[in-house]
């Protein structure tokens, strides 16, 4: 796949992912052109580099992880053309979980699964940064280094701990002093997810 | 002289309204419903009615009504700056697309409207006769949502913040809109309409945009001003409040002074500080403000309602034409309805979560006209605008209808809406953190998808914010804590009171976390400390630094924190003596309590380093046991606090000191050994009446004790403990006088001048530093890590702190066992120790 490098956008690929991600047809060409820009080795798919080149991302406190998040790990051949790079259906995909939930998804039957931009999804995606060993767990250390990135160096390692275990002891219920990703979604029901984790993706 | 008539009126009237407010809600108290069902503004404007209707029977006349300019100058800005400095900032800007769209276009959307079709009106001869520019100043008047009347009614009414931020952001920035367009016309009416060019229209439109954008300037000027002020008042807490009140104030007069915006000024001016004010000042003057504020404001607000019910009764102000009031009710709600529909349908192409259908009802029916429109209505000149009785009249008659009418039936409304309600709900720390996580998320999200949104620039902005703003307005050891930190502190100290409130059981049995334990930044150091007493047996370990290496088994020890603190909370202490002094208040129960404890321990830490010291002279290097002292009262269940509208109650128990006799003489059996205590200073001791003083607490208590130490009080222990650092490194060249006491090596001290506590303020010029060296860098060091709430007492502190003994006896009485104590901790080389070194390297 890597092979068909930086050939302009067909319609079909168009077509497949506005029926994956529900992003309109304009939405996917300008983020193609993002998507493009942003890969300098032109072969169609972005390596990590490509994503650290952003300037932005690099003083962002959770950058990195949210870098690996566009890396999924079970390669599968329709988003990666090799394990350490993505394509624009897989940059695509990931940014779908973005995408707000709008007035006629509500009501729309879920024949065809789960839309990658609902409550669950949007959820597990912010699940997923914490947990780095993928063992559906945030265990007290995956909270702490997260925690760690998001606060200065003036916060002592005592005061964090304490706050990583005020967090776990709020939502753990079953004991294991772990966050499960049920224990996760129940901690956070009352919190408008669908709002505070979409952003406004141009018409 | 008007003005001083109604401010006249009103300080008659206050305890009036006050008495008639407290009547109020009693008899509301038995009818729930009615409570409910009718909002305050009504019943005020009801009651208003009434009193004036009283009035009038009685004097014939009306005398009373609402005095435009007390308005605009006293009750409006209580009002208002209550609002600015408590929107929440968040919302608000995450919102203010749609706010300013709504303030801005909608507001002269409706003045334009309104004004024109009440002159289509007037053409086809229904109504009043009056000029196309009287009716289109009638209109702008008319048109703006007023803040007053919005508050009142949707405060009680509960609708989703979202909605609410928006009727209520619309309701304070409309203010530049109408401002303008009032007094544009004004100037159009009074040099007659034949005499305006079109050069005047422009001119309006620049003079629009020279009031917003400057009276929102002269508000974030303010703002600075404010939050740079707050930084430096450290030693003067008491006044905090007072800069606060008055800046914002002044940011409504300045606004005012130069015919910009006031409300504008006044609202960015509370927003722009409110986050660093609120990180500078102390606890109490957030409590002290936010509480004043609120108080004002909702005196302010019944005043105003109240006046608006007694100005109706006033028959010789207003005319009444039945054309002009059904044409202008009929206008406003149209164009309201219209124009909230337009607006929405153009926003909701940009809006995340666009605004349903029910919303956009609801925001036009929570259009609420209120007192601003009369104040201004009232302020026409009847020279100029002929129809103005006519105008008054009409205007009373649309206040009373929204905010009797609407203000009655949007509860219900919004109820068979289904409209969603606010929770009001306090973030867990679990939903602080994660959405914290969630903002970072989405900014990268936005960086990586190449879009320029709303999260990039709010990022830019927390970044400018952090680098610049908050460096320059925050206290250096406000800066450097963590807003999550903060956060989690806010939770604690929430759990903590309600902790308190159910009497320590429900989340004790949970296992949750401490609550009150790390509520206090500096808590987890003192509980460090306490490990390493306990583990090292005596109070050697003086130093907060080191004791960050101490793992400690926080589980156990929060519980026994918690549990000791809980029941300390509750001792009541007796002779309590009170004195006053305008700007230093007196220190509570609290700190009484605190104080008394804290003695305890340095007593006992005295006791122990005699204790230690006899142990070195017999080369043994065990450390002392040092008995607890039995703590009958530990299983005390803490009483339930049944208030609970106010935060903690200390509730005063019988018979608190008795219990504290008792381990007298056994701990001091215990702790002072035979050389250390040599004979005859303990029954001399006990005649000093600070020895007696001491005599009456445990000389020995358990280490949970040391773990009460306040915060406030954490200054003054650190000093002592520096003191006893610095004493601990060989002494400078001595005194004669001092070696001469030292080497009698005992009894001969008598320490300061009575009991502190008891003491007196006398001793407040001698901070101790003087008296003992210690290392100079040590307090700035400090600043960062103390929590801010120990600053915050400094002031109160001076009696507090362990009146320094004089010198050369004290000097000489501690030296030995200090020097001594070192060494346990770490052997220090047997040669000198450099007098500069500091206490952390220990």
């Amino acid at each position: 796949m890597g092979s068909r490098a930086s050939s302009l956008l067909r319609e079909e690929d168009i077509e497949e992912i506005k029926k994956e991600t529900g992003f309109s047809h304009s939405q996917i060409t300008r983020l193609y052109s993002r998507f493009h820009s942003l890969d300098k080795g032109e072969n169609g798919a972005l390596s990590r580099e490509d994503f650290q080149r952003i300037p932005e991302l690099a003083i962002n406190p959770l950058g990195d992880r949210i870098i690996n998040a566009f890396f999924p790990e079970g390669t599968n051949k329709k988003y990666t053309a090799r394990e350490d790079q993505v394509n624009f259906r897989g940059f695509m995909r990931t940014l779908a979980h973005f995408r707000p939930v709008e007035d006629n998804e509500k009501n729309k039957d879920l024949t065809s699964g789960e839309p990658l931009n609902s409550r669950t999804n949007k959820l597990h995606f912010a699940f997923q940064l914490y947990d780095l060993d993928r063992d559906d767990k945030i265990s007290r250390d995956e909270l702490l280094q997260v925690l760690r990135m998001m606060v200065g160096v003036n916060i002592s390692d005592e005061q964090l701990g304490s706050i990583a275990d005020r967090t776990i002891q709020e939502a753990d219920t079953n004991g294991d002093m772990c966050i499960s990703f049920s224990e996760f979604t129940k901690v956070l029901e009352k919190v408008d997810v669908e709002q505070k984790m979409s952003i406004r993706f141009l018409h | 002289m008007a003005t001083y008539l109604s401010f006249q009126i009103i300080l008659t009237f206050s305890p009036l309204f006050s008495l008639f407010s407290t009547l109020q809600s009693s008899v509301f108290h038995f009818s729930q419903r009615f409570t409910t069902a009718v909002p305050e503004s009504c019943m005020l404007i009801l009651l208003g009615l009434v009193l004036g209707a009283v009035v009038l029977i009685a004097s014939k006349k009306q005398p009373y009504q609402l005095d435009p300019g007390l308005f605009f100058l006293f009750l409006l800005p209580t009002i208002v700056g209550d609002a600015g400095y408590f929107m929440p900032a968040r919302l608000f800007f995450d919102n203010l697309g749609a706010i300013l769209m709504y303030a801005v276009v909608g507001t002269l959307w409706n003045a334009f409207c309104t004004g024109f079709c009440l002159y289509g009106v007037k053409m086809a001869g229904v109504i009043v006769n009056a000029g196309l520019m009287d009716f289109l100043l009638f209109g702008a008047l008319i048109s703006a949502v007023d803040p007053v009347a919005v508050i009142a009614v949707f405060e009680e009414v509960h609708v989703n913040e979202t909605l609410f931020i928006i009727v209520f952001g619309e309701s304070l920035l409309n203010d530049a809109v109408t401002v303008v367009l009032y007094k544009v016309y004004i100037s159009f009416v009074e040099v007659g309409p034949g005499n305006v060019y079109t050069a005047d229209y422009f001119k309006g439109i620049a003079s629009f945009l020279i009031v917003s954008i400057g009276g929102t300037l002269v508000g974030l000027i303010f703002a600075i001003i404010l939050a740079f002020v707050t930084r430096f008042t450290k030693n003067v807490r008491i006044i905090e409040p007072l800069f606060i009140f008055l800046l914002v104030y002044l940011a409504y007069l300045t606004a005012e002074l130069f015919s910009l915006s006031a409300i504008l000024s006044m609202t960015f001016c509370g927003i722009g500080c409110n986050k660093y004010v609120e990180a500078n000042i102390s606890q109490k003057s957030r409590t002290t403000v936010k509480y004043t504020m609120k108080t004002l404001a909702s005196i302010a607000e019944t005043i105003i309602f109240i006046f608006l019910g007694i100005s109706a009764v006033d028959k010789s102000k207003w005319a009444w034409d039945t054309g002009l009031v059904v044409s202008t009710l009929i206008f406003i709600l149209v164009f309201r309805a219209v124009g909230v529909a337009g607006q929405t349908w153009f926003l909701n192409w940009f809006r995340l979560v666009p605004l349903e259908k029910i919303d956009q009802v609801v925001m036009s029916y929570g259009g609420l006209r209120g007192a601003v429109a009369f104040a201004l209505v009232v302020l026409l000149d009847k020279e100029h605008v002929k129809a103005k009785d006519y105008f008054v009249a009409t205007t009373i008659v649309v206040v009373f209808f929204t905010v009797m009418f609407q203000g009655l039936t949007i509860k219900p409304l919004v109820k068979w809406l289904k409209v969603p309600r606010s929770t009001n709900r306090k973030p867990t720390i679990n939903e602080e953190i994660h959405e914290r996580a969630f903002d970072h998320i989405l900014t990268a999200v936005e960086d990586i998808a190449g879009l320029n949104g709303y999260h990039h620039w709010r990022d830019k902005w927390e970044q400018f914010d952090k680098n610049y703003l908050s460096k320059l307005l925050l206290r250096k050891s406000v800066y450097h804590k963590s807003e999550l930190w903060e956060a989690y502190q806010k939770i604690n100290i929430r759990d903590a009171i309600s902790v308190i409130d159910q009497g320590g059981n429900v989340l004790t049995s949970a296992r949750l976390s401490l609550p009150s334990m790390a509520s206090r930044t500096s808590f987890p150091e003192v509980t460090n400390v306490t490990n390493y007493l306990r583990e090292n047996g005596s109070g050697v370990c003086l130093d907060l630094q080191v004791i960050d290496t101490v793992p400690g088994a926080k589980i156990e020890e929060d519980l026994e924190t918690h549990h000791v603190l809980v029941e300390n909370l509750y001792k009541p202490r007796r002779q309590y003596q009170s004195h006053y002094s305008r700007h230093f208040m007196t220190v509570g129960e609290k700190e009484r309590q605190d104080r008394e404890v804290f003695q305890r321990n340095m007593h006992n830490r005295l006791e122990s380093f005699k204790s230690t010291r006899y142990k070195r002279h017999k080369k043994d290097r065990n450390p002392v046991v040092v008995p607890m002292a039995p703590e009958e009262d530990k299983h005390d269940p803490p009483e339930p606090d049944k208030d609970d509208d106010v935060g903690i109650t200390f509730v005063a128990r019988k018979a608190p000191e008795t219990p504290k006799e008792r381990p007298k003489s056994a701990a001091l059996d215990g702790c002072q050994s035979p050389v250390a205590a040599p004979p005859s200073p303990t029954c001399g001791e006990k005649n000093l009446p600070w020895k007696s003083g001491m005599g009456s607490l445990p000389p020995c208590v358990s280490v949970e004790a040391t773990k009460i130490i306040p915060i406030d009080l954490q200054q003054a222990w650190d000093q002592s403990i520096s003191s006893l650092e610095s004493l601990a490194s060989p002494p400078e060249p001595q005194h004669p006088r001092v070696s001469a006491v030292s080497s009698l090596g005992g009894p001969v001290w008598t320490p300061a001048k009575g009991k502190s506590g008891a003491g007196s303020g006398s001793n407040t010029g001698s901070p101790s530093s003087l008296q003992f060296k210690f290392p100079t860098g040590k307090e700035d060091e400090e600043e960062g890590t103390l929590s801010q709430r120990q600053q915050e007492m400094q002031a109160l502190m001076s009696s507090l702190r362990q009146p320094p003994p004089p010198a050369t006896q004290s000097a000489g009485k501690r030296r030995n066992p200090c020097v001594y104590l070192r060494s346990l901790v770490t052997v220090p080389p047997s040669g000198a120790e450099p007098q500069s070194r500091k206490p952390t390297q220990l």
